[in-house]
């Protein structure tokens, strides 16, 4: 097997509801390796994003312990967790997420900005991974003179900009047709044949088909099926 | 990093310049009204502070109204007081009203003033033509007198007066010269005066006592001791009578307008700072609509990478920015208002460093203290709840 990069065990995530401690994530574990392309597939309310802003580090765990590339992410403060949001994660989110105001290339380059990446180097990233997800010609739009097929691959190069260890990507088809949707699929066929690493959540099971690997999640528990290995 | 939250925060202001205007309005209000009645209160004393150096402040006049027995002062006391240390003269005054007659034409109520030749010798600028009184004149009680420009027009139709003889309250006396015009509102004007040598003037004025007398130094910073020295032969003169004289010093005076004009720059400045403090909480409600506005995108800045200081720094530039620009506008409108009340009311214009830096201070000042809550709101916020907020 190959390079472990992510790895949960017993996480617990609750929510306090007045008296009561409302259970949403009831001890996860979860192992990635290098390359993988996971689909996290349940309902709706069975905790998807709750797992998803655990596993990019935006949110900590009640309980449990996570280690994503080496590093204990539940003993990182706020601006450590910041940093290895920008190294070590690239989002894709379902409303796409792009600044209204900045051009395609800017969208792009933001990541890059935090990271602290001098501004001619940004720009040649940005511009040659806007290339690759096929929007070279259009890297001086903003997002309302794209569409939403285009607006979601602004937002996947921005997630890939950084070269991160995973991409973290939250029902990456949910506001597009079914057409579009399978573009970006087959997008993400092509990153994951290139050896990156995908974690994708979805409600959908037509769509976890493209991943190599299925988790299911139902009520915050997670039942790994081995579809097609 | 820095360089990249100004580009950020630029935009951002750019972005909404109708809302930024408005909000730097408030600044603007506070930071020119603090320029300009600082100015202003500053030219309009600077014009008082020249006025009262041009009376001298090299000399101490002394207002004697004496006792009952001794109605001001003799010949002895002003002896005493010429030969105090570092005096270096004294100039007796006395004032009348009288008649003066020249070639039948007369002019009624003439101020008449005996001085000496000290007054001329210490005083600029005051002979248009001919000559002052000199010693011979005072110790022979020569009949000689000096004429004001609106007497020498009157009585004199342009003539030169110059060796022509003038009767004053019936006696006869030749001109010398003649006095400069003066135009100073602050100066007793000696436009309408006759002076005589102040010997003379005991018989024409009927008392032989003297009530102002200018004793004049030669170094002024030893106006304090002299000033005392001055009390101690009064005291002796008026046997120690209160309120039997007083003594007026320019540099006190002139120590007491400085005072006035700082305590009214201060407290005018501190009325107009309201104003600015006003300003400041417009910046502050601006800058929290701004972290609500924006709550989804500090939530995906957070969520790619940005560091909460960072995210403070941005907000906490666009507030500053907005004050720094309010305070440079500010600047220029009071400058500018302080120019136009100046040249009318014919003041001289000038801006103070100090002034500057103050509104420059004063504005990046309130952008901090005003926009940090803001900024520590955004950089605060929970990034998984800011995504949410769709
Ligand atoms: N901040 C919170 N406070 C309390 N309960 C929460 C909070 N966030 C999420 N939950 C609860 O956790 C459960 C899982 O929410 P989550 O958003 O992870 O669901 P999901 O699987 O992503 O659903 P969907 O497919 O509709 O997006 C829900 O029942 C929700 O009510
Ligand atoms: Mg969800």
């Amino acid at each position: 097997m190959s390079e472990q990069i992510l790895n949960m065990t017993g996480i617990i995530k609750t929510y306090q509801m007045g008296d009561d401690d409302q259970v949403v994530l009831d001890n996860i574990s979860l192992t990635v390796y290098r390359g993988d392309f996971v689909a996290i597939l349940g309902p709706s309310g069975s905790g998807k994003s709750t797992l998803m802003n655990m596993i990019g580090c935006l949110d900590t765990p009640t309980r449990g312990q996570y280690i994503l590339s080496q590093q204990k992410v539940d003993e990182l403060d706020e601006s450590e967790l910041a940093s290895i949001r920008n190294k070590e994660v690239g989002f894709v989110f379902q409303q796409f997420q792009l600044l209204p105001r900045l051009s395609a290339i800017q969208n792009v380059e933001l990541p890059l900005v935090y990271a602290g990446v001098p501004e001619k180097t940004r720009k040649n990233r940005a511009w040659k991974i806007l290339e690759r997800v096929g929007l070279g010609e259009k890297i001086h739009h903003r997002p309302n003179q794209l569409s939403g097929g285009q607006q979601q691959r602004v937002a996947i190069a921005r997630a890939m900009v950084t070269e991160p260890t995973i991409l973290l990507a939250d029902e990456p088809t949910g506001a597009l047709d079914q057409r579009t949707g399978q573009q970006i699929m087959q997008l993400f066929h092509e990153l994951h044949e290139e050896g990156k690493t995908i974690i994708m959540i979805t409600h959908d099971v037509e769509i976890a088909k493209n991943a190599s690997r299925i988790v299911h999640i139902l009520d915050g528990k997670l039942r790994e099926e081995f579809a097609h290995v | 990093m820095f360089k990249e939250n100004l580009k950020m925060s630029w935009r951002n202001l750019i972005h909404n310049k109708m809302r930024s205007f408005l909000t730097m309005l408030g600044i603007v209000i506070g930071v020119s009204s603090i320029i300009a009645l600082i100015t202003i209160v500053q030219a309009t004393m600077n014009g008082m502070t020249s006025e009262f150096s041009s009376f001298g402040t090299d000399k101490i006049t002394v207002q004697a109204t004496g006792t009952p027995l001794k109605q001001g002062l003799i010949d002895s006391d002003i002896q005493k007081l010429s030969e105090i240390d570092d005096v270096a003269g004294v100039s007796p005054t006395l004032t009348g009203n009288t008649t003066v007659v020249y070639n039948g034409s007369e002019k009624k109520g003439v101020s008449v003033q005996g001085k000496n030749d000290v007054y001329f010798s210490k005083t600029e600028d005051l002979i248009e033509t001919g000559r002052g009184l000199n010693r011979l004149d005072i110790e022979n009680e020569n009949k000689v007198c000096l004429i004001g420009s609106n007497i020498a027009e009157e009585l004199f139709w342009g003539e030169d007066p110059i060796g022509e003889h003038l009767q004053i309250a019936g006696i006869s006396y030749t001109v010398t010269g003649t006095l400069k015009e003066s135009s100073s509102f602050s100066g007793a004007s000696n436009n309408d005066a006759v002076i005589i040598p102040y010997t003379t003037a005991t018989a024409i004025l009927g008392s032989g006592y003297m009530n102002s007398v200018d004793v004049y130094m030669n170094d002024s910073n030893k106006s304090e001791k002299i000033t005392s020295d001055i009390e101690t032969v009064l005291n002796q003169s008026f046997n120690y009578k209160e309120d039997s004289f007083t003594i007026i010093n320019m540099e006190d005076m002139l120590s007491s307008i400085n005072k006035i004009t700082t305590m009214l720059s201060y407290m005018l400045g501190g009325i107009a700072s309201i104003s600015l403090v006003v300003g400041g909480i417009g910046i502050m409600n601006m800058m929290l609509v701004s972290v609500t506005e924006r709550t989804t995108e500090i939530g995906l800045r957070k969520a790619l990478g940005a560091e909460p200081k960072r995210i403070q720094q941005q907000f906490l530039l666009e507030a500053v920015f907005l004050s720094l620009f309010g305070g440079t506008i500010g600047l220029l409108l009071g400058a500018l208002i302080a120019l136009v009340v100046c040249t009318l009311i014919g003041s001289t214009f000038a801006l103070s460093v100090s002034t500057v830096l103050l509104a420059f201070g004063f504005s990046a000042g309130i952008g901090i203290i005003f926009g940090i809550a803001p900024a520590r709101k955004a950089s605060k916020l929970n990034p998984i709840d800011a995504l949410r907020s769709v």
